[in-house]
């Protein structure tokens, strides 16, 4: 049985995903601006200060957008098409792409308030944590 | 005068399902068709570049490609920006000869993906393409981040499914009269909305078609072209526009950089999107050539699905747009896929187009999007 990617880690990106592992999320802040930022890069998109940090930010977004993909790019993701991609916006330049699950296709709105959680993945003997969003149970999400 | 770049040869192999072929075999067959079309053997070439394959991936393709035709060239590289690669190729060519460094320039482009891998393992291939870490985790491939940008973008400017289905029925329509095109039967509005669901809002029928073959070009110089036999096709500026590589990181779903690429094109060239007869633009979805159609000055937001519709991309309509039926229907061999884009606008500048020729085709812009309208570059060409 084919088994999904786990994400290929660097030293730069470590402290993510330990973030993930410890069910923090955390994304890059600024501290010259005080933007956050996600995905990481090397210096800031808003001031271009770098040595950026990382902290933890809220686990609520917001769909920026979304697609219900039915045809599966590997036979790891088969079974379970139809699923779920997201954009979610967790801040002015924080923005996380993930899968969205207990959530019926047709409910899936551009506006969406979600909360982010964490799910592990295991492969043979290597394991990473990963980010899920969830329809948020009621009220906006405060991005 | 400003001394311009000319594309003196230019050819297209068959396209579609070509069981037998191999990468580096479309490469000589086209390699051989634009050096014929110019009136030159392969040995008056100096200069080759290459992009890539999926079929056979190669480290050094051009390297490899020139092994395999017996070339020593002055100057060879790889160039890859995607699907934007076939055109930066072109524009990395005309810099050469326009820099003395070379006088012809062969820009070759192919891959033999559907005899060559199997239909799973192109798609696996393409899904390569994602964020290692961000992206391919989540299940996302290169369908599904368009997805995620049409639905966006139909959110914003009301852009409806009934839109982009229009385009893929002009995309058919205009490969119908190409000898080569992969697909020529025509389709309606209701087979596109019809067509299964890949990731919605985008079916089979909004996706580009997976093809095996090639197309190449030369570029010369300007002293150099008068070696060469059919009318030379004159660049008159190019440009480029690069905001991110992956969907997670582009700056907005709806605003990308074909805009300041086009607009470097035709500031260069001391044109306008009204100059243009006729227009070659990167179709990978529906999707994607309506938002390059609606950012690049050529239609208002909004505008373009309806537009078509109307058979404004038609011959005969204000901007006949990808008259050899495109990706979504002439066919989509890799980084050719966007040398056919380049070939075809030669032939209409030429006047070698055939039942599909646009009367007195003088102008044409060609442009190439690669990644997930990460990488764009624009030309602007003209008959000479």
């Amino acid at each position: 049985m084919a088994t999904k990617p786990l994400p290929r880690i660097t030293p730069d990106t470590r402290p993510f995903w330990d973030g993930c592992t410890a069910g923090e999320l955390r994304v890059q802040h600024c501290a010259s601006c005080g933007r956050q930022q996600f995905p990481p890069a090397a210096r800031c998109g808003g001031c271009s200060a770098q040595g950026l940090d990382w902290r933890p930010i809220t686990p609520r977004g917001e769909v920026h957008s979304f697609t219900v993909v039915h045809r599966a790019p590997s036979a790891a993701f088969k079974a379970q098409a139809p699923y779920i991609i997201a954009l979610v916006d967790l801040a002015p330049g924080a923005r996380l792409l993930l899968n969205v699950v207990d959530c019926e296709t047709q409910a899936m709105t551009i506006g969406m308030a979600v909360t982010i959680g964490f799910e592990e993945r295991r492969d043979g003997d290597q394991a990473a944590w990963l980010p899920v969003a969830r329809p948020a149970a009621h009220g906006c999400a405060d991005v | 005068m400003s001394r311009h770049a000319h594309i003196t040869g230019a050819y297209v192999t068959r396209v579609g399902e070509l069981p037998g072929s191999t990468t580096l075999g479309l490469h000589y067959e086209a390699a051989c068709g634009a050096a014929a079309d110019a009136g030159l053997s392969l040995d008056d070439v100096d200069g080759v570049l290459c992009a890539y394959s999926l079929a056979e991936p190669h480290p050094m393709l051009a390297s490899a490609f020139c092994e395999y035709a017996h070339l020593t060239p002055a100057f060879s590289a790889v160039v890859q920006a995607g699907g934007a690669s076939a055109a930066t190729m072109v524009v990395q060519a005309a810099a050469l000869v326009l820099a003395g460094q070379c006088r012809h320039v062969l820009a070759i482009t192919g891959d033999n993906r559907v005899s060559g891998m199997s239909r799973d393992q192109a798609v696996t291939a393409l899904a390569q393409f994602g964020h290692p870490e961000f992206e391919r985790p989540f299940g996302l491939a290169i369908y599904a981040a368009y997805a995620l940008v049409a639905q966006r973008y139909m959110h914003e400017y009301g852009t409806t499914a009934q839109d982009l289905a229009a385009l893929a029925v002009t995309h058919r329509r205009h490969a119908a009269r190409h000898p080569k095109a992969h697909k020529r039967e025509p389709i309606s509005l209701e087979d596109v909305m019809g067509s299964r669901l890949i990731a919605s809002p985008l079916r089979l029928l909004d996706c580009c078609l997976v093809s095996d073959g090639a197309a190449a070009v030369i570029v010369s110089a300007p002293e150099a072209a008068a070696d060469c036999v059919k009318p030379a096709v004159a660049m008159l500026g190019a440009g480029q526009g690069h905001t991110h590589e992956h969907i997670v990181a582009a700056p907005s779903l709806t605003a990308f950089g074909c805009r300041d690429s086009a607009a470097r094109a035709f500031a260069r060239a001391g044109l306008t999107p009204a100059d243009v007869d006729v227009a070659e633009i990167y179709d990978s979805f529906t999707i994607t050539v309506l938002v390059e159609l609606e950012s690049m000055g050529f239609f208002e937001k909004g505008e373009a699905g309806e537009a078509a519709a109307r058979g404004e991309l038609d011959l005969g309509g204000r901007l006949p747009c990808n008259t050899h039926g495109g990706l979504l229907s002439f066919g989509h061999s890799g980084a050719a896929g966007g040398m056919f884009h380049v070939v075809e606008a030669v032939a209409q500048l030429r006047g070698e187009a055939g039942e599909r020729q646009v009367p007195d085709a003088s102008v044409a812009f060609v442009h190439g999007d690669g990644g997930i309208l990460s990488a764009h570059c624009s030309m602007v060409l003209a008959s000479h």
